[in-house]
């Protein structure tokens, strides 16, 4: 069965992704990007009965149903999405399923986060203006009775950073990778930015000494091979086989979709060579009919230099521990041999909560209607979107293609 | 001592905060299969059996892999920065998060071998099991 030639996704609506969003509320910025995408595509509201979204901070629960209600939409088909950086590609292909199953016929993927401004710093403020640092007393982890907030963050492990150095340290360990190589992945990316008007750093170049001289946080990852948390909201329409053809924008057909969720401690996690980004990737190749080499765009998530490097190869773009060799010898950029994240990767595009993970997404197929500028890749054919989330817990992959 | 994200416990998983505080590292094996299991749980994840039991463990591993964090992950770890995290494989075979201590950071390996040793957990109770260098 499957999902291939079954949807199309016809309309986009992106932010730029910015530091932060003041006063906006994320259901005016989702709002903003769901109008975006219909009018994009040429639909009108009232063709729209599906939504999907993702937990939202400060909506208890009940997300569909608040967000429905203030698109003004009585959707047939309503649900939440919850895999961390894999969410939007989990999206798009729910979409596709319940487009098959009859549910509904156009579907809109809401991403998004919404972050006012700086939080306030944390020193004591003593009567003399002295800053003193508050003495560090051990504290409950707020709402939380995971196993992780038991097992996990006691030892400090807690956030992405010290995963993603844990996976840098035992890839180099058995395959070999160096500083260079890494920072070669947020180097090519940058330059694809500097051709992206919409990416965070547009107006910055970058080199290796720029990477490897900027701050050490957790060995061996720098501070410029570690994603910027900022804030935005992307939205992608996705609609049947028989609407699609009639949109405004060329369709980006959905051929195969692959999902894969193996764990939540980083401990529990499959070794480097079977996690469930390989998984997952295989799966949307195999539903696609289609192998890895046959794509003109990878488009890998990359909220470190050493999750792409591990997705090269789990996903089979090539051998097993030749990640860091690869990337030296390819060109990354759109013009490249091996074009990949040509929106900048979220490394140099920006990290909006959720519509991080959804900008590979919305690049793919922004990339497969031919509407990329400067940046296009020509005749370009097939791409392969993946989402991450957690500390490669959860995977999905999505292959997007020109013709049906 | 040290000042902790306090881990918050269960009912379940006390047996496990009573050995650490008697100096024990304590993990639940399978009645039917004899899997270790961690972090604790009601069923074994391997074969599903529910006949779970707690066993003092002999606290020796390996680091299976590490980073020396010198950014805090939570200010509450500010003073104790570069601070090693760790993943170890315990010699019964689960793999537990914990810190390297007792040896300079930079000396941490992969396949370092480890042995349990435990910490009280500032304002409580608590002991925590940490790992140093077996040699």
């Amino acid at each position: 069965m499957g999902l291939k030639g079954v949807a199309a996704a016809v309309g986009l609506g992106e932010l730029p992704p910015r530091r932060y969003t003041g006063e906006a509320s994320i259901l005016d910025l989702l709002s903003t990007v769901a109008h975006d995408a219909i009018e994009d595509a040429g639909f009108k509201k009232t063709d729209i009965d599906g939504l999907i979204v993702h937990p939202i901070g400060g909506l208890p629960g009940f997300v569909p149903a608040t967000v429905a209600e203030y698109l003004g939409l009585q959707p047939s088909f309503a649900e939440v999405v919850d895999l961390g950086g894999a969410t939007g590609a989990g999206m798009v292909w729910r979409a596709a399923a319940a487009i098959q199953a009859g549910m509904c016929t156009s579907c809109l993927c809401l991403t998004g986060t919404r972050r006012r401004g700086p939080l306030p710093k944390r020193p004591v403020d003593r009567p003399s203006g002295e800053q003193v640092p508050r003495a560090p007393r051990s504290i409950m982890p707020k709402r939380d009775r995971s196993p992780q907030a038991e097992f996990d963050m006691p030892y400090g492990m807690l956030g992405a950073n010290v995963g993603y150095a844990m996976i840098a340290n035992r890839y180099t360990h058995e395959y070999g990778l160096t500083d260079e190589q890494r920072a070669k992945v947020a180097v090519d990316q940058r330059k694809n930015a500097n051709h992206n008007p919409a990416a965070i750093f547009h107006d910055q170049t970058l080199t290796v000494a720029d990477v490897l001289g900027s701050e050490m946080i957790c060995e061996p990852l720098h501070m410029l091979e570690i994603v910027m948390p900022s804030a935005g909201a992307a939205a992608v329409l996705v609609t049947t086989a028989d609407r699609a053809v009639d949109a405004r924008q060329p369709p980006a057909w959905l051929l195969g979709a692959g999902e894969s969720v193996t764990h939540s401690s980083f401990a529990q996690a499959p070794a480097l060579d079977a996690t469930g980004i390989g998984r997952a990737a295989r799966a949307a190749f195999a539903q696609a009919g289609i192998q890895p080499q046959d794509v003109g765009l990878a488009s890998l998530y990359d909220c470190y230099t050493i999750m792409v490097l591990l997705t090269l190869e789990e996903a089979g773009f090539c051998a097993r521990g030749e990640a860091g060799a690869f990337v030296q010898s390819h060109d990354l950029t759109y013009a490249g041999d091996f074009p990949m994240n040509t929106h900048g990767g979220q490394l140099s595009f920006g990290q909006p909560g959720m519509a991080g993970g959804m900008s590979h997404v919305t690049e793919a197929i922004r990339q497969i209607q031919g509407r990329c500028g400067e940046r296009q890749i020509s005749g370009l054919e097939l791409a392969y979107a993946h989402g991450n989330g957690g500390i490669i817990a959860e995977q999905a992959g999505l292959v997007f293609g020109a013709a049906r | 001592m040290s000042a902790r994200l306090i881990p918050p416990r269960s009912e379940l998983t006390q047996p496990f905060w009573d050995a650490a505080g008697e100096g024990a590292l304590a993990l639940q094996f399978c009645g039917t299969c004899d899997t270790g299991i961690f972090p604790p749980r009601a069923h074994c994840p391997d074969c599903g059996g529910s006949n779970l039991q707690w066993r003092s463990v002999s606290g020796e591993g390996s680091v299976y892999t590490y980073t020396v964090a010198h950014r805090a992950p939570h200010p509450v770890f500010a003073s104790q920065c570069p601070l090693v995290i760790a993943v170890i494989v315990l010699a019964e075979g689960p793999r537990m998060i914990s810190n390297v201590v007792g040896v300079d950071p930079e000396d941490v390996y992969v396949d370092m071998p480890v042995r349990v040793t435990f910490e009280a957990i500032d304002d409580t109770d608590l002991w925590l099991p940490l790992f140093t260098p077996a040699a």
